[in-house]
């Protein structure tokens, strides 16, 4: 075991461990946001650079400080290494800064996005952006595109973190999903428009921090805060079967896995709790799943709005 | 213990001299009262046929605006539903089609926005939280009905129409909407 300090947080992790995971071990409001490292997805991180962090201290036998700001989901920790994340003012405008370049291209379309509510974009732009642009040139703009039947690619508010091509690599068996060109004119495809159809793809959805992938089965049909959470399952042959419904009243408005508070999908009983497309898309019958109880929501989340305690939140049996 | 208002009236039971006693004197100051009030300016005004004039901020019944081109502005982000305080507002959303594009200005657009005016208190956060200066307070009052169901403001009657668009510049203290 090797310690580090984290925001003056002394902390043990395995060898191996990198600054993100690490800090996620200790918790707290010390962890640095991530928009494109997925735990879940190996091959995920170094990319959106939102994660910066300074180090202080590179190690108990090298301590100099590392020169420039590291990416903490793709560095790994030494022993005796410092790092700084809240306590310095170098990564806060740093951060301020990375958020404004993701925000460059990003449409500030939230009233129509989907994602509005649960968006990673839309805290990290609250936290860490400014209230005024001083983008002046025109936004890359693409007409929405269909991947499948059931998923809708904006590309306009795509912040190419790659993750969905994670998800296309690792848990589908053929990739038919990947980005095409580079730097400014990059784009997710399907390739020439290829439908995805494989069980998993729906995972897609999950994966994407911003309101680029959404599912055409709960387009425009509410808003997420409207909405309640239930903690469901149902026997399923293809998936572990465990996922949240977003309820109003007796009806599933959609599907979603469980997400844990890094928005990444939790582990149950040591696996990945996917779900698969016939969980998100069509079962939307309150009878083909067993509500276990009400999802808990951060009580800052504007998810958290009207969910006022009643009998039937304890109870979710008596919805029926 | 002294009184800090000053505003104390100590009651005496004194008997009441014959000038008090014969009582028209009194009634003869309060007629002379009343009376002067005849002659002067009425402080009331015949409403309906007359109206005031309203303050511009004054909070009355809401209007849904359509942008220059007459497109509506609401995309039905249920921002103004989450600000209700008292759940007056309702919506369903749904997509624009090909075609529709003169009719709404964002992809999405409010299918059915309805608003209880028996519910609503006029506070005018639906307008503060609408991000597309969509809904706002007018000056005008909302009549009333002998059903309930008269209530329930659908977008018949809350989208402004073509022809006689309902001016809100004096309520506009946000400035001009940036285009997106």
């Amino acid at each position: 075991m090797i310690k580090v300090t984290i925001d003056d947080v002394e902390i043990e992790v395995a060898p191996g461990t990198t600054i993100l995971n690490a800090a996620r071990q200790a918790g707290g409001d010390l962890v640095p946001p991530a928009m494109c490292y997925y735990s879940k997805l190996p091959g995920t991180g170094g990319k959106c650079r939102t994660c910066l962090v300074e180090v202080a201290a590179g190690s108990t036998a090298d301590p100099r400080p590392m020169p420039k700001l590291v990416a903490s989901c793709s560095t790994t920790v030494m022993d005796g290494m410092v790092v700084k994340n809240k306590t310095s003012e170098r990564v806060q405008t740093n951060r301020g800064g990375v958020v404004e370049f993701l925000l460059v291209n990003h449409p500030l379309d939230c009233p129509v996005c989907d994602q509005a509510g649960e968006c990673h974009l839309q805290d990290l732009g609250y936290e860490h952006g400014s209230a005024k642009t001083r983008y002046r040139e025109e936004r890359r703009t693409f007409s929405p595109i269909d991947i499948g039947n059931k998923i809708k690619l904006h590309m306009n508010r795509c912040i190419l973190c790659y993750r969905c091509v994670a998800v296309a690599n690792q848990l589908t068996d053929k990739r038919v999903h990947g980005v095409l060109h580079r730097g400014e004119h990059a784009e997710i495809s399907t390739y020439i428009e290829n439908a995805i159809d494989n069980d998993f793809s729906g995972n897609m959805i999950d994966v994407c921090p911003v309101g680029a992938l959404t599912d055409k089965t709960f387009r425009f049909k509410s808003r997420v805060w409207f909405l309640k959470p239930y903690e469901a399952e149902c026997a399923c042959t293809k998936c572990s079967g465990k996922a949240v419904v977003w309820m109003f009243g007796n009806e599933i408005f959609r599907v979603t896995a469980r997400k844990d508070k890094y928005g990444e999908v939790e582990t149950i009983e040591d696996k990945t709790a996917w779900i698969c497309n016939d969980c998100r898309f069509d079962k939307k019958d309150p009878s083909n799943w067993n509500l276990i109880g009400p999802r808990k929501i951060d009580r800052h989340s504007v998810i958290s709005q009207g969910k006022y305690a009643t009998k039937n939140d304890n109870n979710p049996k008596l919805l029926h | 213990m002294e009184s800090l208002t000053n505003r104390k009236k100590v009651v005496s039971d004194k008997p009441m001299t014959l000038w008090e006693k014969i009582y028209l004197p009194a009634i003869i100051s309060g007629m002379i009262t009343t009376l002067r009030h005849m002659f002067r300016k009425r402080k009331t005004i015949k409403y309906p046929e007359e109206t005031r004039e309203f303050a511009p901020v004054y909070r009355g019944q809401h209007v849904l605006k359509r942008d220059e081109q007459g497109r509506e502005n609401c995309t039905a982000c249920g921002l103004c539903a989450v600000a209700c305080p008292a759940e007056a507002i309702t919506m369903t959303a749904a997509e624009r089609e090909r075609g529709e594009e003169h009719l709404y200005r964002e992809e999405k657009y409010a299918a059915t926005y309805e608003i209880n005016m028996l519910r609503c208190i006029f506070c005018g956060l639906c307008e503060e939280a609408c991000p597309k200066e969509a809904i706002f307070l007018t000056d005008r009052l909302v009549p009333t009905y002998f059903e309930r169901d008269n209530f329930t403001y659908g977008k018949d009657k809350l989208v402004e129409s073509l022809e006689q668009r309902i001016d809100i510049t004096k309520r506009q203290h946000t400035g001009k909407r940036t285009q997106l």
